[in-house]
């Protein structure tokens, strides 16, 4: 896609702009890793100075995890090199990164939930050991968590497992700057505030800024731009697997975050599709209010129609689908399905793919009871389901009795769409399914997605990409577990939808 | 919160129960006579409970404490310090498995389960026949009357404070806990997932070594199907004691009590209530699945 | 060459593979003498192993944690059941079978019931259920010195051209095994949750129905073979069932089947069971002590297992 940064300022440029007398505290160059067919990183240059805070943007899959799996010692790049301090790191590993003092707080959660608050910083501690070590790891994380978020409720003896989701990143957060005997210099903070109220969220942002203040430093990912806008020194932006811009973070703005992101082009071609004319709405297919719904707001979904669920993510759109999908094959108070469902699944991995199954047994599964000839599935039935839909969607293969972890990422993904497209459904539900997929797989399925609901099939479509929402008939705002906007495709900006995500509707 | 007290309230349920069919039983000879054999059974218990602190299973707990229970009756009799050789090395080769399974990525099951057959066969190796004797210290050491408190209860309440302090106060025991919670958080903060494998299983290995002995210490003569019993019993103790399947969530202290429960359970309830011996089997499996069904009612209630 | 290549690469070739030497080993040791007759007997008791195998692979192949304890117990009851209800006359073997396949059928339903409403781990719910089980059996079965009817030993033991009917039947159904395994929705709903039990879910499978049908089916087949033994040994007693704890899931994992679940192989089942089985007769033959037979065997499936490794589930 062609790029319109020459008012971006290269990673070379920025370079220059603060001359390299300053050491890098750590410095990655031509990063590369594959997994498998999917090629995560591209050749990176990244790096960190003493005393700044690097914000790190991107889509979901353009390659941030990855990056900073790598500073934080956990993956090793296929090709490129790790300098820390100038000094170039033959075998980088987590024992090398800690006692270098570059610490990280993942975005899965990395505390135990049997142990307590205490004996969890035990664990990042090696020396935390001997008599008395009860008594010191408690200390040390009750005045991190203290110093972090003041009138906190932790205390260092509840159980993890106990504690609430916030609580839990709470914890986290406060752990990873806690210090014994090894320096802390760096903390990668990898989406910290995905589980924290606004108060908690802005507690911590505030601590970030007198860290960096302090001298240390820090990369904070995130996906509400206005943290990273007001919190980082400077900004890189990557997509698919590159560094695309980076600079000063009074350089950008909102406006150029989103575009140096991608999308914009997408964007367009995707808003005129839609404004050619829309057949008027069908029968009703799902009426759904979520379990935390207090006032009368509900979630109501029409044939032919494309519904968005919208808002930070994991506020209740992916726990109000999943009610939806249980509620087609047993009632359930609260909801009303009136067509089969399919659901396609955002975490291929974990909710989506069988790893030892072909591609075509893949698809094939949702409709087993359609490929049966008498009471046998019939194979030629299911090769005949898997290369109508290889065809339609384009899935990039030899062979559809290959293995399904012979596809890329986005291959893998157009054979989940494949299999719920390819049942009897009329609804489809989609939860956040374009995760780490390549524009050019993102831009065919919004075409099919667009046309299958033409011939009235009902999506509702759950995206942490607001440019998908345009896609979309009709956006429902989640917070915490609630609808709390309900707004036409005519009335969508992201200023409303962010507005409404950090609303006072709770 | 009334969860964590089950193990406790499931003991006190048969001790009162007992002590309401036979309140002669609730005495020091009573209860010397009727935690004759918990000691052997709590032995074994904590050590079924180190593997699945760490996510796996030991099905041949029972047949390596029958094996150590021969080995004790005759070499560490006649031979002391080949019976303590070979004793420490079969702690060796518990340490050797957890290695095994953790390198190969095995499933314990499969792997304990060849193993029960190794040390049965190497029990009956040893003693075709059941017979042999303990060694001399061995019996007086489990004969020991200490005043006011039987001997089975002194027993019990120290095998507890050990392994409690041990696992759940040491920072090392945090981490081998740890390793059953969330073993990837643990290797992401640079602790060796080999290591913590090999520490579970070894102490599974020497608090069987200590089962068997305990158990010979009281029959008094060995037998190579003495401890097949307690694979079971084991499994049962560790959940009866609050322990999760998965997870690193054990309990020392209730495991010792489970063990309790099941050993007054087992045969003095039975007999006081006139039930056959036939039954005690089922007596086990009855009250897993009722501690079982009052945790998960309790646990819908706290929700 | 390039179809024995594929041979090759199937996993369930090395278990007969490995009967095949074991046979050749022992009658290498008789100097040829009686190496038929092995193969007779071997496959008559393959098939005890064989008909519970399948029921277990069933249940491993459901994923992690999934495993059938209780199996013992159920072919011990199952097999007094029978006997008590054929009572040695020719006229009530249908009966009697079908008394000991609800058996096992019941404690299947049971086993998932406890599984499902206690929401407690296979392991420990088919175990608490083979306690009371065993105690049942022990408690019915006391002092029954019941014979099969004469009709239903011969029938267990009938050969024709010193291949057994029984052995030849189980083959039939092993074949029937694999095809309700690979096109049948049940089969490849159970493959699908041994995957990913979650996705299955979301995929539509009906995970509840699959699994409940898997523990009873698993249940009837030990309920089936504890009839089967009874009349093969002429009598039924509480400990007929002991050793098909380790051997049905031996053949499991031996047979090539995933302990992780997902992947199942039905014709491993048989080349695992008639290697077992042949061992046996090796290490008897050689006259070795029953030490050294246990010891053997359990060595064989730890190395088994080991050479197989790197198959617990990905997650």
């Amino acid at each position: 896609m062609p790029e319109a940064n020459a008012d971006i300022i290269m990673p070379d440029g920025a370079e220059k702009l603060f001359g390299a007398v300053s050491l890098d505290i750590i410095r990655l160059d031509g990063a590369e890793k594959h997994f498998g067919a999917v090629k995560a990183l591209a050749g990176v240059d990244f790096s960190v100075r003493a005393g700044e805070c690097v914000g790190l943007v991107g889509h979901n899959g353009a390659g941030k995890s990855t990056l900073m799996h790598m500073v934080a010692g956990t993956l090793a790049p296929d090709t490129g090199q790790i300098a820390v301090r100038g000094g170039v790191e033959a075998s980088y590993s987590v024992p090398r990164a800690q006692q270098l003092g570059i610490r990280c707080v993942f975005q899965e959660l990395s505390l135990c939930p049997n142990l307590s608050v205490a004996e969890n910083t035990r664990i990042n501690h090696a020396s935390l050991n001997g008599f008395g070590w009860r008594r010191k790891a408690a200390d040390l994380i009750a005045a991190k968590l203290d110093e972090i978020f003041p009138g906190h409720s932790i205390s260092a003896s509840d159980i993890v497992g106990d504690l609430s989701i916030t609580s839990r990143q709470m914890v986290e957060v406060a752990r990873a700057f806690t210090v014994t005997q090894e320096p802390l210099e760096l903390v990668i903070l990898d989406e910290p505030t995905s589980s924290l109220d606004a108060h908690t969220a802005g507690q911590l942002l505030a601590f970030v800024r007198r860290f960096v203040a302090a001298g240390k430093s820090c990369i904070l990912i995130s996906h509400v731009l206005g943290e990273v806008l007001g919190n980082a020194d400077r900004i890189v932006v990557m997509r698919d697997g590159k560094v695309v811009a980076a600079g000063q973070a009074d350089q950008f703005d909102r406006d150029r975050l989103v575009t140096a992101m991608g999308g914009a082009a997408a964007r367009e071609k995707a808003a005129a599709e839609i404004a050619s004319g829309k057949p008027e709405p069908g029968p009703l297919r799902v009426r759904a209010r979520p379990a935390r719904q207090q006032d009368g707001n509900e979630l109501v979904a029409r044939a032919g129609e494309i519904i968005g669920l919208a808002g930070l993510a994991g506020h209740g759109q992916t726990d109000l689908l999943l009610a939806i999908f249980a509620a087609a094959s047993r009632a359930r108070t609260g909801i009303e399905v009136t067509a089969p469902v399919a659901l396609v699944a955002g975490d291929r991995q974990s909710d989506g793919i069988f790893p030892q199954w072909s591609i075509a047994e893949n698809i094939g599964i949702r409709s087993l009871a359609r490929l049966r000839n008498g009471l046998l599935i019939s194979p030629q039935r299911e090769a005949e389901l898997a290369e109508l839909w290889q065809r339609k969607i384009g899935i990039r293969t030899p062979d559809m009795n290959n293995n399904i972890f012979s596809l890329s990422g986005g291959n893998q993904q157009k054979a989940l769409f494949a299999r719920a497209l390819g049942s009897d459904a009329k609804i489809v539900l989609m939860d956040d399914p374009m995760r780490g997929v390549d524009i050019g797989t993102k831009l065919e399925v919004y075409d099919l997605v667009r046309e299958e609901a033409r011939h009235g099939r009902t999506f509702l479509w759950y995206t942490t990409e607001t440019e998908e929402l345009d896609n979309c008939d009709h956006i429902y705002v989640f917070k915490n577990g609630r609808i709390v906007a309900n707004l036409r495709r005519d009335e969508l900006t992201e200023e409303k939808i962010i507005q409404s995500s950090f609303g006072e509707a709770a | 919160m009334l969860r964590s007290l089950l193990p406790a309230l499931s003991l006190a349920l048969v001790l009162i129960a007992i002590a309401w069919l036979n309140p002669r039983a609730i005495s020091y000879f009573g209860f010397s006579l009727m935690l004759n054999l918990a000691i052997p059974i709590a032995l074994a218990t904590i050590a079924q409970m180190f593997v699945i602190a760490g996510n796996e299973l030991d099905l041949s707990i029972g047949t390596f404490v029958g094996f150590v229970g021969c080995v004790t009756a005759t070499w560490l009799k006649d031979a002391p310090l080949l019976g303590v050789v070979i004793l420490l090395g079969s702690i060796g080769v518990y340490a050797l498995l957890g290695a095994l399974i953790h390198l190969r990525n095995l499933p314990s099951i499969v792997v304990t389960l060849g193993m029960s057959f190794v040390w049965q066969g190497m029990a009956i190796l040893i003693l075709p026949k059941p017979g042999g004797k303990a060694p001399d210290w061995l019996l007086a050491l489990m004969a020991f009357k200490p005043p006011f408190i039987p001997f089975p209860i002194v027993a019990a309440l120290l095998i507890a404070a050990v392994v409690h302090f041990g696992l759940m106060r040491t920072s090392y025991g945090v981490i081998l806990r740890g390793s059953g919670g969330n073993s990837a958080a643990l290797k992401r903060a640079g602790w060796s997932l080999l290591r913590t494998k090999i520490a579970l299983f070894a102490l599974t290995g020497l608090f069987g070594v200590l089962s068997g002995m305990a158990l010979i210490g009281i029959t008094t003569s060995a037998d190579a199907n003495i401890g097949n019993g307690y694979t079971l019993l084991s499994i049962a103790g560790v959940i009866l004691g609050g322990g999760e399947f998965v997870g690193g969530r054990v309990s020392p202290i209730g495991a010792v009590i489970g063990a309790l429960t099941l050993a007054l359970a087992a045969s003095p309830l039975l007999t006081f209530m006139h039930i056959p011996p036939d039954w005690q089997v089922a007596a086990n499996g009855a009250i897993l699945i009722i501690v079982l069904a009052a945790r998960v009612l309790i646990s819908r209630r706290e929700r | 060459m390039a179809s024995l290549r594929t041979l090759l690469a199937r996993p369930w070739i090395w278990s007969f593979f490995g009967a095949l030497l074991v046979w050749l080993a022992t009658i290498a040791f008789t100097g040829g003498y009686g190496g038929g007759g092995m193969i007779t007997a071997a496959l008559s008791l393959a098939v005890f192993t064989v008909i519970v195998g399948v029921g277990q692979m069933f249940v491993i192949t459901l994923g992690p944690g999934n495993v059938d304890l209780s199996l013992p117990a159920n072919i011990g009851l199952a097999s007094a059941v029978a006997m008590k209800v054929m009572d040695g006359n020719d006229a009530m073997i249908a009966v009697g079978l079908l008394a000991a396949l609800a058996c096992g059928m019941a404690i299947g339903a049971v086993n998932y019931l406890l599984i499902w409403a206690l929401r407690i781990p296979p392991i420990i719910a088919t175990l608490s259920a083979s306690f009371v089980i065993q105690s049942v059996d022990i408690s019915y079965g006391r002092g029954l010195q019941i014979k099969p009817p004469p009709g239903f030993a011969d029938f267990t033991n009938w050969q024709v051209f010193g291949i057994p009917v029984l052995a030849i039947l189980t083959v039939l159904f092993t074949i029937g095994a694999g095809i309700v395994l690979q096109r049948m929705i049940y089969g490849r709903s159970v493959l699908a949750i041994g995957q990913n039990i979650r996705a299955a879910w979301l995929a539509g499978v009906n995970v509840g129905r699959t699994r409940f049908l898997t523990y009873t089916l698993s249940g009837a087949l030990g309920g089936l073979d504890g009839a089967l033994l009874a009349g093969y040994f002429r009598g039924a007693n509480v400990d007929i069932g002991n050793e098909y704890l380790l051997a049905s899931i031996a053949v499991v994992v031996i047979g090539g089947t995933s302990v992780a679940g997902g992947k199942a192989n039905v014709p491993g089942v048989w080349g695992a069971a008639l290697f077992l089985v042949l061992l046996l007769t090796m290490l008897n033959t050689f006259g070795v002590s029953v030490g050294v037979r246990l010891v053997l065997t359990g060595l064989i499936i730890v190395g088994v297992i080991t050479a197989a490794g790197g198959q617990k589930a990905l997650r």
